[in-house]
């Protein structure tokens, strides 16, 4: 490469600084070239995040789409084999920043294969994974809509997308403390069990998203301008999806029922009543269809799974691992300065069990060991097959974690759905493949 | 090394940890004196090669033949007398099938495992890399982890490469999604996947030097500069102990 970063080898360059458009359509207009390649992103409004596209255009036609990513690269894997397994969760839940619960289920049911100890996690545990996984599954659609609306220029819409996923993190900040990246999910169970008035907050929630989700649909599903923008646009079929390894609702909306928590349940997802939402349309409007009508269903499961937590058998259950030397020491508690450690336990380390200190002492600063071997694990995420591949070497920090992020797969199939389109569709398809940077690059 | 330690542990298999090599000692790192950590007796070890014998089970039972014997006698028609050439151990371990495939005939074995209608292996999630440094003459791995659905199973394929000649077929002939999978096992570990349409660095910068998941590389690893200050890289600031 001997050209510099702002010299090209070949044709002429046009930087544009906010200077009078007239004057530049009228240089591309007198010039030969056949193709204009433009650079769209890396920070660019609609391509949700720091991924760059770099098309080459003919007239208004894409010819040709590149996308480039790496530039959230934050090596969370390679900073993983630094910490101990527990503190693995607190890396990943960052990865795919719009659905942090799936994340840290993934890893840690792969955590929980490696252990051996997958039939031993707590009912009310799993209970409430399916529960915040869920709340999840509502806020990344809720964005996924959201910002799709904006990006087409419907304004209202993300207005009201942001506002029904405040609810529920509203709900994550009540119950887990933080509205993001809140490594609840935990090897051996959850971090801690609902508190008081967690389960009336999540009645009202069911009360009030129905409707809203209704209202959304009044808006949407029938609009003139939202389907001209959004039908036949992006087709991807499901052979297409196949070979590009597509899942989740773009899968879904090119036919195919295929939805782990039906086809290989996890979490006890095969005794929730639910149904797996298709289309056929294979176009952007299929995949919103399918993302809306997985929202309903998902507030489906919410109410199952509360009334679960609510009911006699589960009601006051642990919520972690029974298992001294794998379970976290402590009851977690909230304090007025915060979340921390109950202060029975600390009254129970600090002033009479010098078994208890040192036991607490090892699991908290070194961690549990687990046994030598690899472990594959999948979710169904909001955006498709969520996997981890967890190898560890017999000790106390994992030895390589690999995610297969559905964000970084499904990208791939973003030259089949825009090459020969509009380039105005490409802002449509990259929305509806609903990306998040974050995973795609981890 | 106490008595305590070569005792089998809880949630370890149960071989004589004796008759295993030492793969790692203390914990952080930490050499000579002042380690006031208590970690500096953690004798970790490594673990034995396993290879499984039949019947395989399947993923919740073993002891009788299951859905990875099914898998197993299908490919080994599909493959013919090649099977044992081509497989070179099979391990099933947790609930899951693994066939360790020589990489001269990954793509022949892909293949089969894609179009087979009794295999029918047409999903794949990609290509995860691991590096161990100490298996001389196969360091470097590339895990496939295959999904059928028209049979609801799952399959992992490993594949391995010596160090000194980091080569391994590309199989995105067979499996188109495997592009970007591949660019980023070459830009984390350095396997070269021989007729990839255009094998790059995905992740890191293209002028970037080395790969970062590899083993032999520190973590951070470059120094970092803010302001016109620079750190040094983690592992090689001033080490207090």
């Amino acid at each position: 490469m001997t050209a510099l970063h702002d010299e090209t080898t070949e044709g002429k360059v046009y930087t544009v600084n906010g200077q009078d458009w007239d004057e530049l359509v009228k240089q591309i207009s007198e010039s030969s070239d056949r193709h204009l390649v433009v650079n769209m992103g890396p920070q660019h409004p609609s391509t949700h995040g720091v991924l760059r596209l770099v098309l080459t255009l003919d007239g208004e036609t894409v010819v040709e789409a590149r996308p480039v990513i790496g530039y959230l690269h934050t090596g969370i894997e390679k900073n993983m084999e630094y910490r101990t397994w527990t503190q693995g969760v607190t890396f990943v839940t960052r990865m795919d920043y719009l659905s942090p619960i799936f994340n840290e289920t993934a890893y840690c049911l792969a955590v929980e294969k490696l252990l051996g100890i997958t039939d031993r996690i707590p009912e009310r545990a799993q209970v409430l994974r399916v529960l915040m996984m869920e709340l999840n599954r509502i806020s990344s659609h809720m964005v996924a809509i959201a910002t799709f609306g904006m990006e087409l220029g419907a304004t209202s819409v993300m207005i009201y997308g942001f506002r029904e996923r405040e609810m529920v993190l509203d709900l994550f900040e009540y119950i887990t403390g933080l509205r993001m990246n809140m490594a609840y999910v935990r090897p051996g169970g959850v971090s801690m069990d609902l508190p008081a008035g967690a389960v009336d907050k999540i009645g009202e929630f069911l009360k009030i998203m129905p409707k809203r989700v209704k209202d959304m649909r009044k808006v949407l599903d029938e609009n003139p301008v939202y389907l001209r923008r959004t039908r036949d646009i992006a087709y991807l079929d499901l052979t297409g999806c196949m070979a590009l390894g597509v899942t989740g609702p773009m899968l879904r909306a090119a036919g195919l029922p295929w939805d782990l928590r039906k086809a290989q349940p996890y979490c006890g997802y095969e005794t929730y009543d639910f149904e797996v939402p298709t289309e056929t349309g294979c176009d952007v409007y299929s995949r919103y269809l399918v993302r809306m009508a997985e929202v309903e269903e998902s507030l489906k499961i919410i109410q199952q799974a509360l009334d679960r937590l609510t009911g006699p058998e589960l009601k006051g259950k642990p919520v972690m691992i029974e298992d001294k030397k794998i379970g976290w020491p402590s009851k977690l508690a909230l304090g007025p300065d915060g979340l921390g450690n109950s202060p029975d336990h600390i009254a129970h380390i600090m002033g009479t069990s010098m078994e208890a200190l040192i036991h607490h002492f090892k699991l908290v600063t070194e961690g549990f060991r687990v046994p030598a071997g690899q472990a594959y694990a999948a979710v169904e995420s909001p955006r498709g097959e969520l996997g981890a591949h967890v190898v560890s070497d017999g000790g106390t920090r994992p030895y390589r974690v690999h995610f297969r992020d559905p964000s970084f797969t499904n990208l791939q199939a973003i030259p089949a759905t825009v090459e020969g389109g509009m380039v105005a569709d490409v802002i449509s398809a990259i929305a509806s493949i609903d990306p998040v940077m974050g995973g795609v690059d981890r | 090394m106490s008595e305590e330690q070569n005792k089998p542990q809880e949630n370890l298999p149960a071989v004589n940890p004796i008759e295993l090599p030492i793969a790692r000692k203390g914990m952080f790192g930490v050499k000579g004196t002042g380690d006031t950590s208590g970690y500096g007796g953690l004798v970790v070890r490594r673990p034995p090669k396993l290879s499984s014998p039949r019947p395989y089970g399947g993923p919740d039972r073993t002891g009788e033949p299951g859905e990875f014997d099914v898998i197993a006698d299908e490919l080994e028609r599909a493959l013919g007398d090649g099977f044992h050439d081509a497989v070179e151990r099979v391990v099933v371990d947790r609930g899951e099938l693994t066939f360790h495939v020589k990489r001269e005939r990954l793509v022949e074995v892909m293949r089969h495992l894609r179009d087979d209608p009794a295999l029918r292996f047409e999903l794949s999630l990609g290509v995860s890399g691991v590096h161990y440094p100490h298996e001389t003459g196969a360091e470097l791995h590339a895990v496939y982890h295959l999904c059928s659905i028209t049979h609801n199973r799952r399959l992992r394929i490993e594949v391995s490469c010596p160090d000194a000649d980091p080569h391994i077929p590309s199989t995105v002939s067979v499996y188109p999604t495997h592009d970007w999978h591949e660019r980023e096992t070459y830009d984390f570990f350095g396997i070269i996947f021989d007729g990839h349409p255009a094998l790059t660095r995905i992740e890191m910068p293209d002028d970037w030097e080395g790969h970062p998941q590899r083993k032999d590389y520190p973590l951070g690893g470059i120094p970092v500069e803010y302001r016109g200050a620079s750190t040094p890289a983690p592992d090689q600031r001033r080490s207090y102990s």
